[in-house]
Protein backbone atom coordinates (compact mmCIF):
# COMPACT_ATOMS: atom_id res chain seq x y z
CA UNK A 1 0.00 0.00 0.00
CA UNK A 2 1.07 3.58 -0.32
CA UNK A 3 2.29 5.71 2.48
CA UNK A 4 0.27 8.85 1.91
CA UNK A 5 0.37 10.04 5.55
CA UNK A 6 4.20 10.07 5.44
CA UNK A 7 4.12 11.79 2.02
CA UNK A 8 1.73 14.43 3.37
CA UNK A 9 3.74 14.96 6.56
CA UNK A 10 6.97 15.48 4.60
CA UNK A 11 5.10 17.76 2.18
CA UNK A 12 4.08 20.10 4.99
CA UNK A 13 7.44 20.05 6.82
CA UNK A 14 10.34 21.51 4.79
CA UNK A 15 12.79 20.21 7.41
CA UNK A 16 11.99 16.56 6.53
CA UNK A 17 13.65 14.75 3.66
CA UNK A 18 11.43 13.06 1.06
CA UNK A 19 10.24 9.54 1.99
CA UNK A 20 12.80 6.92 0.89
CA UNK A 21 10.53 5.03 -1.53
CA UNK A 22 10.26 8.16 -3.70
CA UNK A 23 12.94 8.15 -6.36
CA UNK A 24 14.57 10.21 -8.96
CA UNK A 25 13.57 8.01 -11.98
CA UNK A 26 17.28 7.51 -12.71
CA UNK A 27 17.81 5.65 -9.44
CA UNK A 28 18.72 8.35 -6.91
CA UNK A 29 16.66 9.92 -4.13
CA UNK A 30 13.77 12.21 -5.16
CA UNK A 31 15.46 15.35 -3.76
CA UNK A 32 14.36 18.51 -5.53
CA UNK A 33 11.67 16.56 -7.41
CA UNK A 34 9.75 16.15 -4.17
CA UNK A 35 10.14 19.89 -3.58
CA UNK A 36 8.02 20.53 -6.70
CA UNK A 37 4.99 19.15 -4.82
CA UNK A 38 6.00 20.96 -1.62
CA UNK A 39 6.26 24.19 -3.54
CA UNK A 40 2.94 23.70 -5.37
CA UNK A 41 1.10 23.22 -2.07
CA UNK A 42 2.70 26.17 -0.27
CA UNK A 43 2.48 28.58 -3.22
CA UNK A 44 -1.10 27.74 -4.19
CA UNK A 45 -2.40 28.03 -0.64
CA UNK A 46 -0.42 31.22 -0.03
CA UNK A 47 -1.96 32.69 -3.19
CA UNK A 48 -5.42 31.71 -1.98
CA UNK A 49 -4.77 33.59 1.28
CA UNK A 50 -3.30 36.60 -0.57
CA UNK A 51 -6.41 36.82 -2.74
CA UNK A 52 -8.70 36.29 0.22
CA UNK A 53 -7.13 38.78 2.65
CA UNK A 54 -6.07 41.85 0.65
CA UNK A 55 -6.53 44.27 3.58
CA UNK A 56 -4.39 42.18 5.94
CA UNK A 57 -1.75 41.86 3.23
CA UNK A 58 -1.60 45.63 2.75
CA UNK A 59 -1.41 46.20 6.50
CA UNK A 60 1.55 43.87 7.09
CA UNK A 61 3.24 44.09 3.67
CA UNK A 62 3.48 41.45 0.93
CA UNK A 63 6.68 39.79 2.13
CA UNK A 64 5.63 39.48 5.76
CA UNK A 65 2.22 38.21 4.65
CA UNK A 66 3.80 35.40 2.60
CA UNK A 67 5.92 34.29 5.53
CA UNK A 68 2.94 34.44 7.89
CA UNK A 69 0.74 32.57 5.40
CA UNK A 70 3.36 29.80 5.34
CA UNK A 71 3.07 29.39 9.12
CA UNK A 72 -0.74 29.43 8.95
CA UNK A 73 -1.17 26.99 6.07
CA UNK A 74 1.13 24.37 7.59
CA UNK A 75 -0.90 24.35 10.79
CA UNK A 76 -4.26 24.88 9.05
CA UNK A 77 -4.50 23.32 5.59
CA UNK A 78 -7.96 23.69 4.00
CA UNK A 79 -10.60 21.45 5.56
CA UNK A 80 -12.12 20.63 2.19
CA UNK A 81 -11.45 21.36 -1.51
CA UNK A 82 -13.56 24.51 -1.64
CA UNK A 83 -10.78 27.10 -1.52
CA UNK A 84 -13.44 29.83 -1.55
CA UNK A 85 -13.94 28.93 2.12
CA UNK A 86 -10.25 28.75 3.00
CA UNK A 87 -9.03 31.01 5.76
CA UNK A 88 -12.04 31.00 8.11
CA UNK A 89 -9.52 30.32 10.92
CA UNK A 90 -7.14 33.06 9.80
CA UNK A 91 -8.63 35.84 12.01
CA UNK A 92 -8.30 33.62 15.09
CA UNK A 93 -4.75 32.71 14.07
CA UNK A 94 -3.85 36.41 13.78
CA UNK A 95 -5.22 37.06 17.26
CA UNK A 96 -2.75 34.53 18.68
CA UNK A 97 0.24 35.09 16.37
CA UNK A 98 2.92 36.84 18.45
CA UNK A 99 4.72 38.71 15.64
CA UNK A 100 1.53 40.74 14.95
CA UNK A 101 0.56 41.37 18.56
CA UNK A 102 1.32 45.08 18.03
CA UNK A 103 -1.49 45.22 15.43
CA UNK A 104 -4.52 44.35 17.58
CA UNK A 105 -6.97 45.39 14.84
CA UNK A 106 -5.57 42.82 12.39
CA UNK A 107 -8.05 40.01 13.28
CA UNK A 108 -11.01 42.32 12.63
CA UNK A 109 -9.50 43.48 9.34
CA UNK A 110 -9.25 39.78 8.42
CA UNK A 111 -12.90 39.24 9.45
CA UNK A 112 -13.90 42.05 7.13
CA UNK A 113 -11.93 40.54 4.21
CA UNK A 114 -13.45 37.14 4.97
CA UNK A 115 -16.95 38.63 5.22
CA UNK A 116 -16.64 40.24 1.78
CA UNK A 117 -15.66 36.87 0.30
CA UNK A 118 -18.52 35.07 2.08
CA UNK A 119 -20.92 37.70 0.81
CA UNK A 120 -19.62 37.25 -2.76
CA UNK A 121 -20.49 33.54 -2.73
CA UNK A 122 -23.70 33.77 -0.69
CA UNK A 123 -27.08 32.75 -2.07
CA UNK A 124 -28.99 35.18 -4.29
CA UNK A 125 -32.16 36.76 -2.90
CA UNK A 126 -34.85 38.97 -4.40
CA UNK A 127 -34.27 42.66 -3.60
CA UNK A 128 -36.40 44.38 -0.98
CA UNK A 129 -38.75 46.22 -3.30
CA UNK A 130 -41.10 48.79 -1.78
CA UNK A 131 -42.26 50.40 -5.02
CA UNK A 132 -45.96 51.26 -5.00
CA UNK A 133 -46.31 50.90 -1.22
CA UNK A 134 -47.21 53.79 1.05
CA UNK A 135 -44.90 54.43 4.05
CA UNK A 136 -47.29 52.76 6.54
CA UNK A 137 -47.37 49.61 4.43
CA UNK A 138 -43.57 49.60 4.19
CA UNK A 139 -43.30 49.89 7.99
CA UNK A 140 -45.54 46.83 8.36
CA UNK A 141 -43.23 44.66 6.20
CA UNK A 142 -40.92 42.11 7.77
CA UNK A 143 -37.73 42.40 5.76
CA UNK A 144 -34.89 40.07 6.59
CA UNK A 145 -31.18 40.40 6.03
CA UNK A 146 -30.23 38.95 2.64
CA UNK A 147 -27.97 35.86 2.75
CA UNK A 148 -25.13 38.05 1.41
CA UNK A 149 -25.52 40.54 4.29
CA UNK A 150 -23.12 40.35 7.24
CA UNK A 151 -22.65 42.61 10.22
CA UNK A 152 -19.29 43.03 11.94
CA UNK A 153 -18.88 44.81 15.25
CA UNK A 154 -15.37 45.92 16.13
CA UNK A 155 -13.50 47.57 19.00
CA UNK A 156 -11.39 49.21 16.27
CA UNK A 157 -12.10 51.62 13.40
CA UNK A 158 -12.20 48.63 11.08
CA UNK A 159 -14.24 50.28 8.31
CA UNK A 160 -11.82 53.22 8.12
CA UNK A 161 -8.87 50.81 8.17
CA UNK A 162 -10.39 48.86 5.28
CA UNK A 163 -11.08 52.05 3.37
CA UNK A 164 -7.58 53.44 3.90
CA UNK A 165 -6.20 50.25 2.35
CA UNK A 166 -8.74 49.95 -0.47
CA UNK A 167 -9.14 53.55 -1.68
CA UNK A 168 -6.53 55.99 -2.90
CA UNK A 169 -7.45 59.17 -1.03
CA UNK A 170 -9.29 57.81 1.99
CA UNK A 171 -9.03 59.69 5.29
CA UNK A 172 -6.66 58.37 7.96
CA UNK A 173 -8.48 56.06 10.39
CA UNK A 174 -9.31 57.58 13.77
CA UNK A 175 -9.55 55.61 17.00
CA UNK A 176 -13.30 55.23 17.60
CA UNK A 177 -14.76 51.72 17.29
CA UNK A 178 -16.79 51.04 14.14
CA UNK A 179 -19.49 48.58 13.13
CA UNK A 180 -19.62 47.47 9.52
CA UNK A 181 -22.46 46.31 7.30
CA UNK A 182 -21.38 44.11 4.40
CA UNK A 183 -24.10 44.02 1.74
CA UNK A 184 -24.24 42.85 -1.85
CA UNK A 185 -26.00 44.80 -4.53
CA UNK A 186 -26.13 42.63 -7.62
CA UNK A 187 -22.95 40.58 -7.42
CA UNK A 188 -20.52 43.02 -5.83
CA UNK A 189 -20.34 43.07 -2.03
CA UNK A 190 -19.31 46.31 -0.32
CA UNK A 191 -18.64 47.31 3.30
CA UNK A 192 -20.58 50.26 4.75
CA UNK A 193 -20.01 52.10 8.00
CA UNK A 194 -22.98 51.38 10.26
CA UNK A 195 -24.23 54.54 12.00
CA UNK A 196 -25.26 54.45 15.70
CA UNK A 197 -28.17 52.05 16.20
CA UNK A 198 -27.34 50.14 13.03
CA UNK A 199 -26.20 47.01 14.83
CA UNK A 200 -29.39 46.96 16.91
CA UNK A 201 -31.55 47.47 13.83
CA UNK A 202 -29.78 44.64 11.98
CA UNK A 203 -30.20 42.29 14.94
CA UNK A 204 -33.86 43.22 15.27
CA UNK A 205 -34.47 42.44 11.60
CA UNK A 206 -32.83 39.05 12.06
CA UNK A 207 -35.51 38.45 14.70
CA UNK A 208 -38.28 38.73 12.07
CA UNK A 209 -39.75 41.95 13.43
CA UNK A 210 -41.65 44.39 11.26
CA UNK A 211 -39.71 47.44 10.19
CA UNK A 212 -41.77 49.56 12.64
CA UNK A 213 -40.99 47.17 15.53
CA UNK A 214 -37.31 47.03 14.64
CA UNK A 215 -37.15 50.84 14.54
CA UNK A 216 -38.89 51.12 17.90
CA UNK A 217 -36.37 48.72 19.43
CA UNK A 218 -33.49 50.65 17.90
CA UNK A 219 -34.85 53.95 19.22
CA UNK A 220 -35.16 52.51 22.74
CA UNK A 221 -31.48 51.51 22.73
CA UNK A 222 -30.18 54.43 20.69
CA UNK A 223 -32.26 57.58 21.11
CA UNK A 224 -29.57 59.41 19.08
CA UNK A 225 -30.07 57.14 16.03
CA UNK A 226 -30.42 58.95 12.72
CA UNK A 227 -33.22 56.96 11.09
CA UNK A 228 -33.07 58.77 7.78
CA UNK A 229 -29.42 57.73 7.39
CA UNK A 230 -30.02 54.22 8.71
CA UNK A 231 -33.01 53.47 6.50
CA UNK A 232 -31.33 54.96 3.44
CA UNK A 233 -28.37 52.67 4.08
CA UNK A 234 -30.36 49.47 4.58
CA UNK A 235 -32.75 50.23 1.71
CA UNK A 236 -30.10 51.16 -0.89
CA UNK A 237 -27.20 48.84 -0.05
CA UNK A 238 -28.92 45.60 -1.02
CA UNK A 239 -28.85 44.47 2.63
CA UNK A 240 -32.52 43.48 2.81
CA UNK A 241 -34.76 40.94 1.20
CA UNK A 242 -38.39 40.09 1.82
CA UNK A 243 -39.48 37.23 4.03
CA UNK A 244 -40.44 34.26 1.87
CA UNK B 1 -32.63 24.03 -14.52
CA UNK B 2 -31.13 23.19 -17.93
CA UNK B 3 -32.09 20.99 -20.83
CA UNK B 4 -31.68 17.48 -19.51
CA UNK B 5 -30.97 15.79 -22.84
CA UNK B 6 -27.51 14.22 -22.95
CA UNK B 7 -24.84 16.58 -24.23
CA UNK B 8 -21.39 15.83 -25.55
CA UNK B 9 -18.32 17.97 -26.06
CA UNK B 10 -17.73 18.79 -29.73
CA UNK B 11 -14.48 17.58 -31.33
CA UNK B 12 -13.38 21.21 -31.40
CA UNK B 13 -11.36 23.66 -29.31
CA UNK B 14 -12.38 24.82 -25.84
CA UNK B 15 -10.72 26.91 -23.13
CA UNK B 16 -10.66 26.87 -19.35
CA UNK B 17 -13.15 29.56 -18.26
CA UNK B 18 -11.95 32.50 -16.16
CA UNK B 19 -14.43 34.99 -14.73
CA UNK B 20 -12.70 38.02 -16.30
CA UNK B 21 -13.31 36.59 -19.80
CA UNK B 22 -17.08 36.28 -19.38
CA UNK B 23 -18.18 39.31 -21.43
CA UNK B 24 -15.63 38.65 -24.18
CA UNK B 25 -16.68 35.03 -24.57
CA UNK B 26 -20.39 35.88 -24.67
CA UNK B 27 -19.61 38.53 -27.27
CA UNK B 28 -17.07 36.94 -29.62
CA UNK B 29 -15.89 33.42 -28.75
CA UNK B 30 -14.08 32.94 -32.08
CA UNK B 31 -13.00 29.30 -32.44
CA UNK B 32 -13.91 28.52 -28.80
CA UNK B 33 -16.78 26.02 -29.00
CA UNK B 34 -16.93 24.78 -25.41
CA UNK B 35 -15.70 25.69 -21.93
CA UNK B 36 -14.28 23.87 -18.96
CA UNK B 37 -14.74 24.95 -15.35
CA UNK B 38 -13.12 23.77 -12.14
CA UNK B 39 -15.93 22.16 -10.17
CA UNK B 40 -14.77 23.43 -6.77
CA UNK B 41 -15.04 27.08 -7.83
CA UNK B 42 -18.78 26.66 -8.37
CA UNK B 43 -19.71 25.08 -5.07
CA UNK B 44 -20.83 28.33 -3.47
CA UNK B 45 -24.47 29.15 -2.79
CA UNK B 46 -24.88 31.91 -5.37
CA UNK B 47 -23.49 35.20 -6.59
CA UNK B 48 -21.56 35.99 -9.75
CA UNK B 49 -19.87 32.58 -10.28
CA UNK B 50 -23.15 30.68 -10.58
CA UNK B 51 -24.85 33.48 -12.53
CA UNK B 52 -22.04 33.50 -15.08
CA UNK B 53 -22.12 29.72 -15.31
CA UNK B 54 -25.88 29.74 -15.87
CA UNK B 55 -25.49 32.18 -18.77
CA UNK B 56 -22.51 30.32 -20.27
CA UNK B 57 -24.30 26.97 -20.11
CA UNK B 58 -27.09 28.31 -22.29
CA UNK B 59 -24.54 29.09 -24.96
CA UNK B 60 -21.71 26.53 -24.67
CA UNK B 61 -21.35 22.85 -23.79
CA UNK B 62 -19.62 22.82 -20.39
CA UNK B 63 -17.06 20.36 -19.12
CA UNK B 64 -16.84 20.11 -15.32
CA UNK B 65 -13.28 19.32 -14.25
CA UNK B 66 -12.76 18.35 -10.61
CA UNK B 67 -9.54 19.07 -8.77
CA UNK B 68 -10.50 17.95 -5.28
CA UNK B 69 -12.01 14.45 -5.23
CA UNK B 70 -8.70 12.76 -4.37
CA UNK B 71 -9.57 9.68 -6.43
CA UNK B 72 -6.07 8.32 -5.87
CA UNK B 73 -6.33 8.78 -2.11
CA UNK B 74 -5.71 5.84 0.22
CA UNK B 75 -8.84 6.61 2.24
CA UNK B 76 -12.53 6.56 1.33
CA UNK B 77 -13.82 9.33 -0.92
CA UNK B 78 -15.20 12.36 0.91
CA UNK B 79 -18.94 11.71 0.67
CA UNK B 80 -19.82 15.33 1.40
CA UNK B 81 -17.66 16.47 -1.48
CA UNK B 82 -19.11 13.85 -3.77
CA UNK B 83 -22.60 15.07 -2.82
CA UNK B 84 -21.60 18.67 -3.65
CA UNK B 85 -20.30 17.49 -7.00
CA UNK B 86 -23.49 15.63 -7.71
CA UNK B 87 -25.51 18.72 -6.77
CA UNK B 88 -23.50 20.84 -9.23
CA UNK B 89 -23.80 18.28 -12.05
CA UNK B 90 -27.53 17.75 -11.43
CA UNK B 91 -28.07 21.50 -11.72
CA UNK B 92 -25.79 22.09 -14.70
CA UNK B 93 -26.18 18.89 -16.75
CA UNK B 94 -22.61 19.26 -18.07
CA UNK B 95 -21.39 17.59 -21.25
CA UNK B 96 -18.60 15.89 -19.33
CA UNK B 97 -17.13 15.35 -15.87
CA UNK B 98 -13.44 14.61 -15.43
CA UNK B 99 -10.97 14.17 -12.57
CA UNK B 100 -7.32 13.26 -12.07
CA UNK B 101 -5.32 10.14 -11.38
CA UNK B 102 -3.94 11.78 -8.24
CA UNK B 103 -4.68 12.38 -4.58
CA UNK B 104 -5.00 15.65 -2.67
CA UNK B 105 -6.62 14.95 0.69
CA UNK B 106 -5.40 13.14 3.77
CA UNK B 107 -6.30 13.19 7.46
CA UNK B 108 -5.26 16.76 8.21
CA UNK B 109 -6.91 18.35 5.21
CA UNK B 110 -6.92 19.27 1.54
CA UNK B 111 -3.43 19.88 0.13
CA UNK B 112 -4.48 21.64 -3.11
CA UNK B 113 -2.11 19.78 -5.37
CA UNK B 114 -2.39 16.72 -7.60
CA UNK B 115 -0.14 14.30 -5.74
CA UNK B 116 1.28 11.13 -7.32
CA UNK B 117 0.56 7.51 -6.52
CA UNK B 118 2.46 4.30 -7.23
CA UNK B 119 1.08 2.07 -9.95
CA UNK B 120 0.47 -1.31 -8.29
CA UNK B 121 -2.31 -3.90 -8.22
CA UNK B 122 -3.43 -2.54 -4.84
CA UNK B 123 -3.67 1.10 -5.95
CA UNK B 124 -5.38 -0.01 -9.15
CA UNK B 125 -8.11 -1.79 -7.18
CA UNK B 126 -8.63 1.20 -4.90
CA UNK B 127 -8.77 3.79 -7.68
CA UNK B 128 -11.21 1.56 -9.61
CA UNK B 129 -13.44 1.40 -6.54
CA UNK B 130 -13.36 5.20 -6.22
CA UNK B 131 -14.22 5.66 -9.90
CA UNK B 132 -17.16 3.27 -9.48
CA UNK B 133 -18.41 5.37 -6.54
CA UNK B 134 -18.17 8.59 -8.55
CA UNK B 135 -19.94 7.08 -11.55
CA UNK B 136 -22.65 5.65 -9.31
CA UNK B 137 -23.15 9.06 -7.69
CA UNK B 138 -23.25 10.97 -10.99
CA UNK B 139 -25.18 8.37 -12.93
CA UNK B 140 -22.84 8.41 -15.94
CA UNK B 141 -19.23 7.66 -16.85
CA UNK B 142 -16.47 10.06 -15.86
CA UNK B 143 -13.14 10.79 -17.54
CA UNK B 144 -9.83 10.21 -15.79
CA UNK B 145 -6.78 12.33 -16.64
CA UNK B 146 -3.14 11.20 -16.86
CA UNK B 147 -0.98 13.19 -14.42
CA UNK B 148 2.23 15.19 -14.71
CA UNK B 149 4.83 13.39 -12.64
CA UNK B 150 8.11 14.57 -11.19
CA UNK B 151 9.36 11.48 -9.40
CA UNK B 152 9.01 7.70 -9.37
CA UNK B 153 7.91 5.15 -6.76
CA UNK B 154 10.14 2.21 -5.90
CA UNK B 155 7.08 -0.05 -5.63
CA UNK B 156 5.43 0.78 -9.01
CA UNK B 157 5.14 -2.32 -11.20
CA UNK B 158 2.58 -1.14 -13.79
CA UNK B 159 3.26 1.32 -16.58
CA UNK B 160 1.07 4.41 -16.41
CA UNK B 161 -0.54 3.67 -19.78
CA UNK B 162 -1.40 0.09 -18.78
CA UNK B 163 -2.68 1.34 -15.42
CA UNK B 164 -5.02 3.87 -17.08
CA UNK B 165 -6.15 1.39 -19.77
CA UNK B 166 -6.96 -1.21 -17.13
CA UNK B 167 -8.90 1.36 -15.05
CA UNK B 168 -10.96 2.25 -18.11
CA UNK B 169 -11.56 -1.43 -18.87
CA UNK B 170 -12.64 -2.24 -15.29
CA UNK B 171 -14.83 0.79 -14.64
CA UNK B 172 -16.00 1.88 -18.08
CA UNK B 173 -14.62 5.37 -17.46
CA UNK B 174 -13.27 7.37 -20.38
CA UNK B 175 -9.79 8.88 -20.39
CA UNK B 176 -8.72 12.49 -20.64
CA UNK B 177 -5.37 12.61 -22.40
CA UNK B 178 -3.32 15.63 -21.31
CA UNK B 179 -0.66 15.85 -24.01
CA UNK B 180 1.35 18.42 -22.06
CA UNK B 181 1.35 16.06 -19.07
CA UNK B 182 2.58 13.26 -21.35
CA UNK B 183 5.45 15.45 -22.51
CA UNK B 184 6.29 16.78 -19.02
CA UNK B 185 6.25 13.30 -17.46
CA UNK B 186 8.28 11.73 -20.30
CA UNK B 187 11.03 14.35 -19.99
CA UNK B 188 10.98 14.04 -16.20
CA UNK B 189 11.01 10.22 -16.27
CA UNK B 190 13.49 9.92 -19.13
CA UNK B 191 11.02 8.10 -21.39
CA UNK B 192 9.74 8.64 -24.92
CA UNK B 193 6.52 10.68 -25.19
CA UNK B 194 5.77 9.19 -28.65
CA UNK B 195 5.94 5.67 -27.28
CA UNK B 196 3.41 6.74 -24.60
CA UNK B 197 1.05 8.14 -27.24
CA UNK B 198 1.52 5.06 -29.47
CA UNK B 199 0.60 2.77 -26.57
CA UNK B 200 -2.32 4.87 -25.29
CA UNK B 201 -5.80 3.34 -25.72
CA UNK B 202 -7.09 6.10 -28.02
CA UNK B 203 -10.56 4.54 -28.34
CA UNK B 204 -11.17 5.49 -24.67
CA UNK B 205 -10.05 9.14 -25.08
CA UNK B 206 -12.96 11.59 -24.89
CA UNK B 207 -11.01 14.81 -24.32
CA UNK B 208 -7.51 16.23 -24.75
CA UNK B 209 -5.80 18.88 -22.61
CA UNK B 210 -3.04 21.23 -23.71
CA UNK B 211 -1.26 23.65 -21.40
CA UNK B 212 2.05 25.38 -20.80
CA UNK B 213 4.94 24.16 -18.65
CA UNK B 214 8.04 25.70 -17.06
CA UNK B 215 11.62 24.49 -17.51
CA UNK B 216 13.75 23.67 -14.49
CA UNK B 217 16.46 21.16 -13.54
CA UNK B 218 16.73 18.57 -10.75
CA UNK B 219 19.62 18.18 -8.26
CA UNK B 220 21.64 16.22 -10.82
CA UNK B 221 21.19 18.83 -13.57
CA UNK B 222 18.69 16.73 -15.53
CA UNK B 223 15.78 18.67 -17.06
CA UNK B 224 12.74 18.93 -14.80
CA UNK B 225 9.60 20.29 -16.43
CA UNK B 226 6.89 21.79 -14.21
CA UNK B 227 3.23 21.63 -15.26
CA UNK B 228 2.46 25.27 -14.46
CA UNK B 229 -0.41 26.18 -16.84
CA UNK B 230 1.07 29.67 -16.88
CA UNK B 231 2.30 30.17 -20.45
CA UNK B 232 1.58 29.18 -24.08
CA UNK B 233 1.66 25.53 -25.10
CA UNK B 234 5.28 24.61 -25.95
CA UNK B 235 6.23 23.78 -29.55
CA UNK B 236 7.16 20.11 -28.92
CA UNK B 237 3.77 19.68 -27.22
CA UNK B 238 2.02 21.07 -30.31
CA UNK B 239 3.94 18.56 -32.42
CA UNK B 240 2.99 15.71 -30.11
CA UNK B 241 -0.63 16.91 -30.18
CA UNK B 242 -0.69 16.92 -34.01
CA UNK B 243 0.66 13.36 -33.96
CA UNK B 244 -2.00 12.40 -31.40
CA UNK B 245 -4.79 13.83 -33.56
CA UNK B 246 -3.35 12.07 -36.63
CA UNK B 247 -3.47 8.81 -34.69
CA UNK B 248 -6.72 9.20 -32.75
CA UNK B 249 -8.78 11.50 -34.97
CA UNK B 250 -10.21 14.83 -33.79
CA UNK B 251 -11.11 15.01 -30.07
CA UNK B 252 -12.48 17.85 -27.92
CA UNK B 253 -9.32 19.81 -27.05
CA UNK B 254 -8.91 22.22 -24.15
CA UNK B 255 -6.41 25.03 -23.71
CA UNK B 256 -5.62 25.26 -19.98
CA UNK B 257 -4.13 28.47 -18.60
CA UNK B 258 -4.57 28.86 -14.83
CA UNK B 259 -1.78 31.13 -13.55
CA UNK B 260 -0.76 34.52 -14.99
CA UNK B 261 -3.94 34.23 -17.06
CA UNK B 262 -3.59 36.33 -20.25
CA UNK B 263 -6.26 38.50 -21.90
CA UNK B 264 -8.89 36.51 -23.81
CA UNK B 265 -7.43 37.17 -27.31
CA UNK B 266 -4.29 35.23 -26.39
CA UNK B 267 -6.36 32.24 -25.26
CA UNK B 268 -8.48 32.48 -28.40
CA UNK B 269 -5.28 32.41 -30.48
CA UNK B 270 -4.16 29.22 -28.70
CA UNK B 271 -7.61 27.71 -29.24
CA UNK B 272 -7.36 28.69 -32.92
CA UNK B 273 -4.06 26.84 -33.20
CA UNK B 274 -5.69 23.70 -31.78
CA UNK B 275 -8.71 24.15 -34.07
CA UNK B 276 -6.43 24.36 -37.10
CA UNK B 277 -4.91 20.99 -36.20
CA UNK B 278 -8.33 19.46 -35.51
CA UNK B 279 -9.91 20.61 -38.80
CA UNK B 280 -7.15 21.76 -41.14
CA UNK B 281 -9.50 22.34 -44.08
CA UNK B 282 -11.47 25.09 -42.30
CA UNK B 283 -8.47 27.26 -41.43
CA UNK B 284 -9.07 30.78 -42.61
Amino acid sequence: MTDQPAFAAALMDPAQTAPAHLLNPFGGPAGKRFDVYRNNVAVSLTEALETGFPTVRKLVGAEFFRAMAGVFLRANPPEDPRLMLYGAKFPGFLARFDPVRHLPYLPDAARLDLGLRQSYHAADAPPFDTRGLDPAAVMALRPRLAPATLVLSSRFPVFSIWRANAEAHAPRPGTAPEDVLIARKGFDPAPHLLPPGGLTLARALKGRLTLAEAMARTLADHPEADFAALLTLVFTSGALTLHP
Amino acid sequence: MFDTSPQTLPAAAGIGFKSQHFAGLMDAPGPVRWLEIHAENYMGAGGRPLAQLRALAERFPISVHGVGLSIGGDRPLDRDHLARLRHLCDWLNPASFSEHLAWSTHDTGFLNDLLPLPYTAATLARVAEHIDMVQDALGHPMLLENPSTYLAFAESDWSEVDFLAELSRRTGCGLLLDVNNVFVSAVNQGTDPRAYIDAFPMHTVCEIHLGGHDDDADDTGRPLLIDSHGRPVADPVWTLYAETVAQAGPKPTLIEWDTDVPPLPELIAEAGRAAAILTPETVS
